[in-house]
């Protein structure tokens, strides 16, 4: 059926098979987000009402806050969903090679992100001493801002799986390896993403504690080597082998899950402003 | 039905062989036996299991019941410990609401809901499947307690802060209910994303919203409402757990937190919660009377108009469970204002109900007596609803057992007595036996007896200031006549229950049997053979009218023309399209269920590994459903289905 699925021209907008013409995936989706509206509602209505009310003593925002860096990674967070729009817009052309770098740069993107927030939190905790136990506000902030992060980490994760499974082949029964490849192909794209975050991070401490390139390359010699190998099993993994079953009938699934990124990339639009914009105001 | 046009299927008709497959994604087949009940994608039999689970934790919550009102059948009685006691009534509260009138719900939603659209299965069945697996980890988790050494939940089905704190339960016997309320979070949410989409997207043609059985819109209604409030809970318990986790202070008063936010985040999701218990029943009510007053449902339109309205405001009212917690004139007025605009749609609806019974032919069979009974109790329960509407009464009678009185008779007298009747309405449908008349209106007599001695009492214990929650109480207070009522009227209400059910299993081995279309029905889920084929509809359906299978049986030459061109069409494609059955919806639950375990019942030093385990478990589950694919397989229909 698949091979009758990539000659018939493909309607992206409206599903036949449907009562209303909404594909089901993407009701799921859109049904889900409201649910998810309330869910992030909550954590930031929790905020803002502690925020209303700070017990005596409670640390202030600007001194711990840093907007430089966070604006930085809001918008490289704005920019990821370009890319998921780009992606999506790519499969439903049928164009499977522009949608798998649009995939990669949303996935870096959307690292990228985390990284900031990872060095984020790192930095709150060691250099501004404002921890989850410390004060209200901190059980707050890193409960609200977490949480969006944990978002983010899924959709990074589900991007990933989507980038891989664009690689299956079209006739699995023939190729008995393919599944062992796939599962480590997610895994090489993984460990990219976690070795080059680690690597970036111990980047950044030595170049604020001065100490030197030399000090960066013997610290973190394993991170670097397990760089190296993960990129190089991903390149491995990524060579074209022989006709996918991945195909414009898929554009679906892709745009499913760029509900789900650009609805994240929303909420934390709002968690900027609401928590960080607001303390500035 | 379940396919998008995007869908890649490997069809396993007569022309095409199925495809070999890698062995991780192993397809199990198995129609009958153990593995086929854990691979399950079929509506029917999700729902049959969502049913034998419910009434299981219905007769586990009763029994927790019985047990409180012996102690409470004397003054000063020793039957049971001020804690065990704590313990009963926080798991009798749990156990009623969320393991046994929602996913008794939720089998009706799961069984009726899509053969009264026209549809073949729910729009994503291994979902379902997980749904329903969650749910049992879910009911499993927060019964663990009972075989702790820290014994059971005991901080009230509400959870307040700061009782449910480290300081004040240091133990895990709070940390299961918070796991397991998570679990059937998950579980509901999930299951109502699936039904809403089944609703929207899978009607049969000609099934306009404005035509969809009450039950059905109904379903939808509360499906939104779970998918709406649930996530304030889920938020309430994050907090919870992160506070006794973590260490965070989002209920810890000496650093700043406030209780009272728990209260707001409990019950922006309690009061909707109320609903999700009462619009199912009143959607059964809509089917039940109808069919035995012979005559169509009167005002349609404002019964379903009302139902939404009455789940639109369920989210505005949340505060009426606060009044005395001096929220300010402003807003004390308000929601007692908005609590009162409640009791206008639900009017409506009654009247709806009496307006069906009047000049009908009324068949006073035993699902009639039930949804009588339900009509009369549910609206005593809302007169008495009416009255802690307004605040300064309610001042007066919060925390007393005239609200105790109150919402039994509206989640028994209501939400009981609908599913109670709805499983007599439909068991016919469902097994292909009839109950007996005389066992089942004995069954009814008995527990509408037993049901308002226990309960009717507890009005005047509550105004003559007869607090909730309290174990025992003293000799000269003059509550020990009413005491021992209720508890004689609950070992009847037991009786009659006990009745019920063991008539129930009778007639599932012995009934009598029945051909299809026994009630004489109004809607599709009766045009079909009892029990219904795996596919449901031989042929799909084109509905002409609100009562679509009366319609049917009203214009057989026509529907026939149009089910042999339906029929003809099927065969081009193969037969009729089943999704395969999965066991990666099981695989996944178990390891939610193996790292919440982890999570709250295992001591630290333990924790992060079981709990990794689980979560790996998961992930494997998920990884492996989602590169199986939903792919599915051709059958042919039955002869004798195919005939009507």
């Amino acid at each position: 059926m698949s091979s009758h699925a990539a000659h018939a021209p493909i309607d992206h907008h409206h599903d036949h098979t449907t009562s209303t013409g909404i594909p089901n995936k993407k009701l799921l989706m859109w049904t889900f987000l409201a649910s998810d509206c309330m869910f992030f509602g909550m954590l930031i209505a929790t905020h803002l009402v502690y925020r209303l009310h700070p017990p005596p003593g409670a640390p202030a925002a600007q001194d711990i806050f840093s907007i430089e860096l966070t604006s930085f990674s809001t918008f490289i967070l704005l920019m990821s969903s370009l890319m998921m729009a780009l992606a999506v817009n790519a499969i439903q052309k049928g164009n499977l090679k522009s949608m798998r770098w649009s995939l990669l740069t949303t996935i870096v993107f959307g690292a990228i992100f985390l990284w900031c927030q990872v060095y984020e939190f790192d930095h709150f905790v060691k250099d501004r001493n404002f921890t989850l136990t410390n004060s209200l506000f901190g059980s707050t902030f890193y409960t609200l801002t977490g949480t969006h992060g944990t978002h983010v980490a899924i959709g990074v994760l589900w991007l990933i799986m989507m980038y891989v499974r664009s690689f299956q082949p079209r006739d699995t029964a023939k190729d008995r390896t393919w599944f062992l490849r796939n599962v480590l192909h997610v895994a090489a794209v993984t460990g990219v993403v976690l070795f080059a975050m680690f690597a970036v991070l111990n980047l950044v401490h030595v170049i604020q504690a001065g100490t030197g390139l030399g000090a960066f390359f013997s610290g973190s010699i394993w991170l670097l080597v397990g760089l190296a190998v993960t990129t190089a099993a991903s390149v491995h993994f990524a060579k074209p082998r022989g006709p996918v079953a991945f195909d414009e009938s898929n554009a679906i699934d892709v745009e499913s899950m760029g509900l789900y990124w650009h609805f994240v990339d929303i909420v934390w639009i709002v968690i900027f402003t609401a928590v960080y914009l607001l303390e500035y105001v | 039905m379940s396919m998008d046009a995007s869908v890649k299927t490997h069809f396993t008709g007569s022309e095409a062989p199925a495809p070999t497959r890698a062995a991780v994604f192993w397809r199990p087949t198995a129609k009958t036996g153990f593995v086929s009940w854990l691979t399950t994608v079929d509506h029917k039999k999700i729902g049959f299991l969502y049913g034998v689970f419910a009434l299981f934790f219905f007769l586990v919550g009763g029994f927790e019941a019985l047990l409180i009102r012996i102690q409470l059948a004397v003054p000063n009685n020793d039957f049971l410990t001020a804690q065990r006691y704590n313990e009963l009534f926080t798991m009798h509260g749990t156990t009623m609401i969320f393991l046994a009138v929602m996913p008794l719900s939720a089998a009706f939603f799961n069984y009726i809901m899509p053969l009264q659209i026209g549809a073949r299965d729910v729009a994503f069945p291994r979902l379902n499947a997980f749904s329903l697996w969650t749910f049992v980890a879910g009911a499993i988790v927060i019964n663990l307690g009972w075989f702790m050494p820290d014994g059971a939940p005991d901080g009230g089905w509400f959870g307040y802060a700061p009782l449910t704190s480290k300081q004040f339960s240091p133990d895990h016997s709070i940390d299961t209910w918070v796991m397991g309320l998570q679990l059937l979070g998950v579980a509901s949410i999930a299951a109502s994303l699936n039904f809403i989409v089944t609703i929207i997207n899978l009607r049969a043609p000609g099934m306009t919203m404005m035509r969809l059985p009450v039950f059905t819109w109904m379903t939808l209604v509360t499906a939104f409402l779970i998918v709406l409030s649930f996530p304030a809970i889920t938020i309430a318990l994050v907090e919870l757990m992160m506070d006794r986790l973590f260490g965070t202070s989002f209920f810890e008063v000496s650093n700043g937190g406030m209780p009272i936010l728990w209260q707001h985040l409990f019950w922006i999701f309690g009061h909707p919660e109320v609903y999700i218990l009462i619009l199912p029943a009143m959607g059964i009510i809509s089917e039940i009377l109808p069919t035995f007053s012979r005559k169509p449902l009167f005002g349609y339109p404002i019964v379903v108009f009302s139902g939404a309205t009455i789940g639109f405001l369920g989210f505005a009212v949340w505060s009426h469970h606060m009044f005395t917690t001096g929220m300010g004139t402003v807003a004390t007025a308000a929601f007692a204002l908005a609590t009162m605009a409640i009791a206008v749609p639900t009017g409506v609806k009654i009247f709806n109900w009496i307006g069906t019974l009047w000049g009908g032919h009324l068949m006073m069979r035993t699902p009639m007596m039930f949804a009588l009974g339900f009509v009369w109790m549910f609206m005593m329960g809302g007169f008495s609803g009416i009255m802690h509407s307004a605040a300064p009464a309610d001042a007066q009678q919060q925390d007393s057992y005239f609200v105790v009185a109150h919402f039994h008779y509206v989640l028994i007298g209501g939400s009981i007595f609908a599913l109670l009747a709805g499983i007599h309405y439909w068991f016919p449908l469902m097994f292909g036996r009839k109950v007996s008349e005389f066992w089942g209106k004995l069954s009814f007599w008995v527990i509408f007896a037993g049901f308002n001695i226990t309960f009717f009492p507890m009005h005047f214990l509550g105004l003559n200031g007869m607090p909730r929650r309290t174990f025992t109480y003293d000799e000269n207070l003059g509550w020990n006549a009413p005491n021992f009522i209720a508890t004689v009227g609950a070992m009847i209400l037991g009786l009659g229950i006990f009745v019920y059910f063991a008539v129930m299993v009778y007639t599932y081995f012995r009934g009598e049997k029945v051909k299809r279309d026994y009630w004489d029905g109004r809607t599709l889920e009766w045009s079909l053979p009892s029990p219904p084929p795996e596919y449901n509809f031989a042929v799909t359906p084109t509905v002409h009218a609100r009562d679509a299978w009366w319609y049917e049986k009203e214009h057989k030459e026509e529907i026939a023309k149009e089910k042999a061109e339906h029929a003809k069409e099927d065969a081009a494609h193969g037969g009729i399209h089943m999704p395969f059955q999965s066991i990666y919806p099981f695989v996944t639950s178990v390891g939610i269920l193996i790292g919440a375990i982890g999570v709250c019942a295992v001591d630290y030093g333990h924790k992060l590994p079981v709990a990794l385990a689980g979560g790996a478990i998961m992930l494997i589950g998920i990884y492996l459903w989602a590169m199986e694919g939903n792919e599915g397989y051709h059958i042919q229909p039955n002869e004798e289905d195919l005939k009507s």
